[in-house]
């Protein structure tokens, strides 16, 4: 439905067949060997209007979401990216983003390769350190990647393609146009002599930069964009040499762990026995930072002994005595009124909670940093480098130049890495220590002190009559999510321009995110915040998967007061095209209302985001036999059996990408409705590992999972890497409900049942590593 | 400083390290032997599952000391020499199937699934459904889809 304008676009050449082809302004850069370049920052995103049958004014969200302002806020200060060309025949390209699993350096090879006609073999993308020239544009987030790169990527690489091309003209002594490029290899049709891109490679460089004018390929020429790719990176990952922050040798940076508190943000009072720890075996330092005690040693074994033997009185945290019961009355007090409802107009009322849940991935909060006297370094994955880079010299009183940030490869995000929370405290200790630090979490720590999903509600109420929705009302109220990790510096610049002036931060964050896909009428939606006391941040997709779960489990209900079927009254509703499509595609390959037994059942949602659409059928299976099935430390509960999911992304670049990033979606949806939860009990959370904390495992993975990449729509790529999430678990929910007769108003659903764990103490903050690990061989 | 020897990889390797410290670290920080991952040091995660003379284990919770001279470690370096390949049957199967997304838990989901391969072989069948389910390796991103359709793919390899 969308379609975008390019600001970069320069007129239009007549071509030899009389179509006009939309040209690009890229650079030629002074360099020894061939540089190209192009600027960062993608076109708007105009509006189409919605038709309707009850029409909906179109959200906010529907006319320019929070993708749109990530890609508008690059523009004003949009810098440079390049490609570079080197003698072996190899480009190489620095992407000033985090690649943490989406596969962006993967779909980024594949776009120069598109237009440079050169393998994506020969293709190397790094991840750039800390631009601070970027300003804004070296943010990793809301799904935005691919639409932001897609078009400067190509630009440079048609750039680099045709300098090669005047190169080899000059050098074979032959007119240009019966010249082809083709695998890296430029070929002359009259003479069949050829030159490798390696040998052009310093021929093409130029002395000057300047400005050059290129087309780019049609999407009908398309050779390498839309076709399946594995990921580049992938073999590095399967021999374990894909180096992580942690496996990074810098010298002098020992292990170090810090002692932290029995409460969420607890502090320091005094430490009864620094001396005795300092003189433990492998210790090489003790000192007491903002967040805790940190210990540096030989090994982390060694370091986790330590922290365990530290004894350390500790002052009160900032969600002292709190539970979930006491957040929840929090929530309840600070929930925006609906409006009124007349008695006679029959309505949908519904209240859901949503508890706190973990963002942790399986790379605990990490960091390398060698801080000196006047000078510091930092190694670690940060999708917000330049926040931290800005921050980080700050707190060390040390000018930005003087403070190096390397992006390294991130075990995982899902919104932790926007933060740079152990970069930081990793500088605070390394100059506490004087020394080189290689700081790692604890995974109990990670749960128990890291970032959280903040708890929330979500009251909906939607009224009817005669076979329309004629109001929709939500009201999401939320702990506080804590968005300071650099797209706060975007809204200060943008929100003047926004067209949802007046609201703050996370409203505006809100309002860019949440839209209602179907026409109910007159919708609003709004958020109200309480309580800053916990670590909070973005889990992805943010808002949504609760939102929308929210909203698509009453329009179940709906369903069912008007007599219809949950998946022809979606379809009756639904404003968009592009989301019908999706919805009948999963729907017909899913077979919708087939026959099943008692205790299972179908459930179906979509969710729109990011100018992309997915639509997931989910089946469930609640019976006794299933869910009292008994692993060992486990929670097992109902399995989702069969998940089928249709997905359209307006253009997908890496279709193969596209199906994994739905994937991972899936499995955090799942885990979101069924099981992924955090218990808030007298200030701390109870879970401290992956037995506790129950994301999705093998047991709770469905054995059937079907993912269809509709064919491109729009021709420009739209958001992925969050989309799955909503929609699954949405349709995971209304599953449940559809087989259980009760629809879930509390998630994660187990969250109300007996604790399945035995909590591990608070002090030690750190459980002892087993020893007994040779007996559970197999 | 107790000394302890092994074999690691297919050669012996000695080290100067107090008993009680996990296999893990002094595979990790004093080796520097990086493929297994650390994701929580209580042996819940799996994530630095390796092979002790053939069987899937988590150094993260074997002391140091419970290693003898005679026994064979093996982590996902040393994976391929032991079917003498560039690469094992299994890491091919996980590149057909493109399984990895930020690859953390890689290394520890093939090591596993080479020894449930093996397990269910020395019970008198192959992997099927159930040996699948009762694999504990988180992958937070969410691969169990592929990684499933991989160990049987990998499987039928060899």
């Amino acid at each position: 439905m969308e379609s975008h304008r390019r600001p970069q676009q320069r007129g239009t050449d007549v071509e030899p067949d009389g179509i006009g082809r939309r040209r690009f302004l890229g650079y030629v850069v002074a360099a020894s060997t061939l540089t190209v370049a192009a600027q960062l920052g993608e076109g708007v995103l105009a509006p189409t209007e919605a038709a309707a049958a009850v029409p909906s004014l179109p959200g906010p969200a529907e006319i320019y979401d929070l993708n749109d302002m990530l890609t508008h806020a690059t523009l004003p200060t949009a810098n440079l990216i390049t490609i570079r060309i080197d003698a072996d025949g190899t480009a190489s390209f620095a992407l000033p983003r985090a690649e943490v699993g989406q596969g962006i350096t993967t779909s980024s090879a594949m776009l120069i390769a598109e237009e440079l006609d050169l393998p994506v073999d020969r293709i190397r993308v790094s991840l750039a350190d800390a631009r601070p020239e970027l300003l804004f544009n070296q943010l990793t987030g809301g799904s935005n990647t691919t639409i932001s790169t897609f078009t400067p990527i190509r630009v440079a690489a048609a750039v680099a393609r045709g300098r090669l091309l005047k190169a080899a003209a000059l050098e074979l002594g032959e007119a240009i146009d019966t010249l082809t490029a083709k695998a890296g290899v430029i070929t002359s049709a009259l003479t069949g002599r050829s030159l490798g891109y390696g040998e052009l490679a310093a021929k093409a460089a130029s002395v000057t930069t300047g400005q050059v004018s290129v087309a780019l390929k049609e999407p009908s020429d398309f050779k390498v964009i839309g076709t399946p790719q594995r990921r580049l990176d992938a073999l590095e990952a399967i021999t374990g040499r894909k180096r992580f922050a942690m496996d990074l040798q810098v010298p002098g940076a020992l292990p170090t762990m810090v002692c932290r508190p029995p409460t969420v943000n607890g502090t320091v009072r005094s430490v009864a026995n620094l001396a005795e720890v300092r003189a433990l075996p492998g210790i090489t330092d003790v000192v007491t930072v903002s967040t805790g005690v940190a210990v540096r040693g030989r090994t982390f074994g060694q370091c986790i002994d330590a922290v365990r033997a530290l004894e350390v009185d500790w002052g009160p945290g900032t969600a002292e005595g709190k539970s979930d019961d006491t957040v929840r009355g929090e929530l309840r007090r600070a929930e925006l009124p609906l409006p009124a409802l007349d008695l006679l107009t029959r309505s949908v009322d519904a209240r859901f909670t949503f508890h706190f849940a973990s963002n942790s991935a399986l790379e605990t909060n990490c960091a390398v940093a060698d801080v000196r006297k006047d000078s510091a370094e930092i190694w670690a994955s940060l999708k917000s480098p330049i926040t931290a880079q800005e921050q980080i010299a700050l707190e060390l009183g040390l000018p930005v130049t003087a403070v190096k940030v390397h992006v390294t490869e991130g075990g995982g995000s899902f919104g932790r890495k926007l933060f740079h929370d152990a970069a930081a405290e990793a500088a605070e200790i390394s100059r506490a220590m004087g020394k080189p630090v290689k700081l790692m979490w604890h995974r109990t720590d990670d749960f128990r002190q890291g970032r959280t999903h903040p708890m929330s509600t979500s009251r909906v109420r939607a009224t009817y009559a005669l076979g329309q929705v004629l109001t929709y009302d939500q009201r999401h109220t939320s702990v506080s999510t804590d968005f300071g990790h650099g797209v706060g510096e975007i809204i200060t610049s943008e929100a003047a321009r926004l067209p949802v002036g007046g609201l703050a931060f996370s409203e505006t964050i809100f309002t860019l995110t949440q839209q209602t896909p179907y026409n109910f009428g007159v919708v609003t939606q709004l958020l109200s915040e309480t309580d800053q006391g916990f670590n909070t941040g973005s889990m992805r997709n943010i808002y949504s998967p609760n939102v929308r779960c929210a909203q698509e489990l009453v329009v179940d209900e709906l369903a069912k007061r008007l007599g219809k079927d949950p998946y022809a009254v979606r379809r009756a509703f639904l404003k968009d095209a592009r989301a019908r499509a999706v919805l009948d595609k999963a729907a017909e390959v899913g077979g919708w209302g087939r026959s099943m037994p008692s205790g299972t059942a179908q459930g179906i949602a979509i969710h729109p985001e990011y100018h992309a659409y997915v639509a997931v059928l989910a089946e469930i299976d609640c019976r006794p036999q299933t869910t009292g099935r008994k692993i060992r430390d486990a929670y097992t509960g109902p399995r989702v059996t069969r998940v089928v999911c249709a997905v359209d992304v307006g253009l997908a670049v890496n279709p193969r990408g596209l199906e994994a990033q739905m994937m991972g979606g899936i499995m955090d949806g799942i885990a979101l409705t069924l099981s992924s939860g955090l218990h808030l009990d007298n200030g701390y959370f109870l879970e401290g590992s992956w037995d506790n904390y129950f994301y999705t495992r093998q047991w709770n993975t469905p054995p059937e999972l079907e993912i269809v990449v509709m064919p491109p729509t729009t021709g420009h790529p739209g958001g992925a890497g969050e989309l799955a999430v909503a929609g699954a678990m949405a349709a995971v929910a209304c599953a449940y409900g559809r087989a259980t007769g009760t629809m879930p108003t509390t998630f994660p659903i187990n969250h109300g049942e007996p604790l399945g764990f035995e909590p591990l103490p608070t002090t030690p903050p750190v459980p002892a590593s087993p020893t007994d690990g040779l007996s559970r061989a197999f | 400083m107790p000394r302890h020897t092994f074999i690691l990889n297919g050669k012996p390797v000695t080290v100067d390290i107090e008993d009680d410290v996990r296999l893990l670290w002094v595979l990790r920080d004093v080796l520097g032997v990086t493929g297994p991952k650390y994701g929580c040091g209580l042996g819940v995660c799996q994530a630095c599952t390796s092979h002790i003379n053939g069987k899937a284990f988590n150094p993260c919770s074997v002391p140091v000391k419970d290693i003898g001279p005679d026994d064979e470690i093996t982590t996902i370096e040393g994976l391929p020499a032991t079917v003498g390949r560039e690469l094992h049957p299994m890491q091919e199967a996980w590149l057909e199937h493109d399984v990895a997304q930020c690859g953390y838990c890689q290394p520890g989901q093939i090591m596993a699934a080479v020894a449930k391969v093996r397990q269910a072989r020395e019970e008198g069948r192959e992997i099927g459904e159930a040996e699948l389910d009762e694999i504990r390796n988180i992958c937070r991103c969410g691969t169990y889809h592929r990684i499933r359709e991989a160990i049987v793919a990998g499987a039928a390899k060899y």
